[in-house]
């Protein structure tokens, strides 16, 4: 069992744990993942890391409420303990010093993004981040991004704050203004990811993006996560989580992600029904 | 002649779970024994001197003790001697390819029918599950030695159980959230109960060794840094867990599993028990797995039980080459699951979702045989067909997990992935590492994996006293 020392909420549907793992805290880099049980009968699924504690023996986690297992995860409290916690998995993300990098984070993957984008100003890189969210109240972490980037821009769907606009806006005038970029690295939903790759592709620009299929083991075994890398099958867990972005076959990828979702409905109708009648609460 | 009492030439039948209602149900195939039955079973052995039974065992279980004991009534007497070379007997009796090792040499075989040696394991150890006044197992007094084993398979588990009767102190570290590798992601509950695994699991742990979940040697620590952190001995038994595809076209369309998914998925993650459970795996009408082994047996049994309509198995070579024990190919034709043999894919055919709905094949012949001996299959030109499906499994086998040999230097590794180790004590080039099971081996059986911990067991025992 893996204890929850420290619980924060940074939007009501977006949660922080702190998780008691010391021989995962030891090894863990920026870019990697764990994977988590929530209980006996859970499901593994994988959360990419969003920091850690060495001294402590924390792993930061950052999720939001989607399905059943995230909104079973996000009725525990600190002190209580899941399952299982295995990492840290896959590969981390290169952090050289290449000069100028854009980061982009889209929505609660903004959590992902701030290690990565500490690492790479350590490395001696300049960073200009674009952080975008769907409105004002699904936004956390506008300063620890700000501390991290030489330059931050936040942009909504909505313009309930900052600028009105879609990441790929500002980043597309970033590429135009800055000869100088030498890489771009985007993470966030899916969709996103897909369209900032569509972005930075006529600059000719390097792109990072860090994938999020299905996975069950996230230690190479069973193939769930595979994806189509330009002629290449790879598996997300083991080559991975980061590919370059230019070669990613986005259509498999998104189509793969779908696989559950009558299963997923089902198991949430069951969950929101328990919730009601077992817990006397909303789901 | 003298009256000697006639030797029953047939064995006990095992008695089973009719095919039509057991192809519906995840529970156990085999029910098992009753004790008459085995005493009578038992009854037929002839105590012969020869003794191939033993010879014929890659653990070396004294049969011929184990079988008289049980004969005369002294369970725990059949319990001591099953046990004294083989930690996972009730594990054994289910799984081990019998009618290839102890029975393929019974003396009584080359009248009739040899002793169901494997039945008979089976009792035995089911027979001791149930007590619940177990003796202690004996432990030899503490060497104050310390050795790691990764992986607790069939190689692991055993090699952990050994050196820990033997004093030493074993740490056993597993990557996944339970303890038994394959004998919990990879083979159904209908062939090996869980909770059968899992009580052979708890004996190993009274035996004393520290089984660490959820701890991904290579990711944690490295193999050095366990032995830099006082380790004196390292047994790996990582196993064969990486897929193979096909590289087909279509083979990442949505409904395509590998046959580890398939069975991890299921198994692992108890998917057939979905919505309790929250793992879900596709409720299909048509499935199609490809490969002949016993993995491929599995995952087409597994789609019956999880409510398929129609089973195909597809395999390029003729009935005869299936690599799966015959058991199980009967045990799958009994249950419905239709063979298309001769026959092999060629391409998958997806809808506008990236669901695949058809495979095209192709018809295959035999030429001559190859580096196996095997024939070998010919591609009928012109022979395109397609089958509706699904669901399609992928069971064409499996390579080491390359995450151990990546992170270790000095280990030596064969083209295949597999590790290189001394077939006769499990030593690699690397000092202070042993290795044994599916890693050295690449994807073989339960017991031949047990067989190298033993031996791994015994030597690091002899380098750690030496």
């Amino acid at each position: 069992m893996y204890k929850i020392m420290h619980r924060e909420d940074l939007t009501p549907q977006i949660h922080l744990f702190e998780i008691e793992a010391p021989a995962v805290a030891k090894k863990a880099q920026a870019g990697q993942f764990v994977i988590l049980m929530v209980d006996e009968k859970g499901e593994r699924f994988p959360l990419t890391i969003g920091g850690w504690d060495r001294e402590k023996g924390s792993v930061t986690i950052v999720f939001m409420e989607v399905g059943k297992t995230t909104r079973k995860l996000a009725k525990l409290k600190a002190g209580d303990s899941i399952h299982a916690f295995i990492g840290p998995l896959g590969i981390p993300t290169h952090t050289d010093n290449v000069g100028t990098v854009v980061c982009v984070a889209g929505g609660f993957a903004t959590a992902i993004v701030v290690p990565v984008a500490q690492a790479l100003k350590d490395a001696g890189n300049k960073i200009i981040s674009v952080m975008g969210f769907r409105n004002k109240d699904l936004m956390f972490w506008e300063d620890k991004l700000k501390e991290v980037s030489d330059e931050l821009i936040i942009c909504t769907d909505d313009g309930s704050y900052g600028r009105k606009a879609l990441v790929t806006e500002p980043l597309k005038e970033i590429l135009e203004a800055n000869k100088d970029v030498k890489l771009v690295i985007a993470i966030g939903p899916t969709i996103m990811m897909k369209f900032a790759s569509l972005t930075t592709q006529p600059f000719g620009v390097k792109t990072l993006v860090s994938l999020n299929p299905i996975m069950v083991d996230g230690t190479g075994m069973c193939g769930c996560c595979r994806v189509a890398i330009g002629d290449d099958t790879k598996f997300v867990c083991v080559d991975g989580p980061d590919f370059d972005a230019h070669q990613v076959d986005w259509d498999v990828l998104m189509a793969r992600q779908k696989s559950y979702c009558d299963e997923e409905k089902t198991s949430v109708d069951i969950w929101e029904d328990y919730c009601r009648t077992q817990m006397g609460g909303k789901a | 002649m003298a009256d000697k009492p006639k030797i029953n030439l047939n064995r006990i039948k095992m008695p089973k779970q009719e095919p039509e209602i057991r192809a519906h149900n995840f529970d156990e195939v085999a029910t098992g024994y009753t004790l008459e039955m085995a005493k009578e079973e038992a009854g037929r052995c002839i105590q012969c001197k020869k003794r191939n039974c033993v010879a014929g065992c890659p653990v070396n279980v004294n049969i011929p003790e184990f079988v008289m004991a049980l004969r005369d009534g002294d369970m725990w007497g059949a319990v001591d001697q099953l046990k004294a070379n083989n930690a996972l007997p009730g594990i054994c009796g289910r799984v081990c390819p019998q009618e290839s090792q102890c029975e393929f040499v019974c003396t009584l075989g080359k009248k009739g029918a040899p002793i169901a040696i494997g039945r008979l394991e089976r009792f035995v150890a089911d027979w001791e599950c149930d007590q619940s006044d177990k003796p202690k197992p004996q432990i030899a007094p503490s060497t104050g030695k310390k050795v790691a084993i990764v992986g607790s398979g069939p190689a692991g588990l055993t090699t952990a159980a050994d050196l820990a009767k033997l004093g030493h102190q074993i740490t056993l570290f597993e990557a996944l959230h339970v303890a038994g590798g394959v004998l919990m992601y990879g083979i159904p509950e209908f062939r090996l109960p869980k909770g059968i695994v899992q009580g052979e699991v708890d004996y190993v742990k009274t035996l004393g060794v520290d089984v660490r979940l959820n701890s991904v040697i290579g990711k944690i620590d490295t193999i050095d840094e366990l032995l830099a952190d006082s380790y004196d001995a390292i047994f790996l038994g990582t196993g064969a867990g990486l897929p193979m595809f096909l590289g087909l076209p279509g083979e990442n369309l949505n409904g395509i599993y590998s046959a580890n998914e398939y069975l991890t998925r299921t198994n692992l993650m108890k998917a057939y028990l979905f919505p309790e459970y929250d793992t879900p795996i596709k409720k299909s009408r048509r499935v199609v797995v490809i490969g002949g082994g016993n993995v491929a047996m599995d995952s087409a049994r597994c789609a019956m039980r999880l409510g398929a309509e129609e089973v195909y198995i597809v395999y390029r070579r003729s009935r005869e080459e299936l690599p799966a024990r015959a058991e199980e190919v009967e045990n799958a034709e009994e249950e419905g699951i239709i063979f298309k043999l001769l026959t092999n894919p060629k391409r998958f055919i997806g809808d506008e979702n990236g669901w695949v709905t058809q495979m095209e094949c192709l018809e295959m012949e035999l030429g001559e045989p190859d580096d196996s001996g095997r024939r070998r299959p010919i591609v009928k030109e012109g022979s395109e067909f397609l089958i509706d499906v699904d669901t399609v499994v992928v069971a064409l086998g499996t390579t080491p997990n390359p995450l151990i040999p990546s992170t270790t230097p000095g280990l030596d590794t064969t083209r295949k992935g597999t590790v290189v180790a001394e077939e006769e004590t499990g030593k690699t080039v690397k000092d202070k590492v042993w290795a044994g099971g599916d890693l050295v081996t690449g994807a073989a059986t339960v017991i031949s994996a047990m067989g190298a911990g033993k031996r791994a067991a015994a030597a690091i025992d002899a380098y750690l006293k030496g």
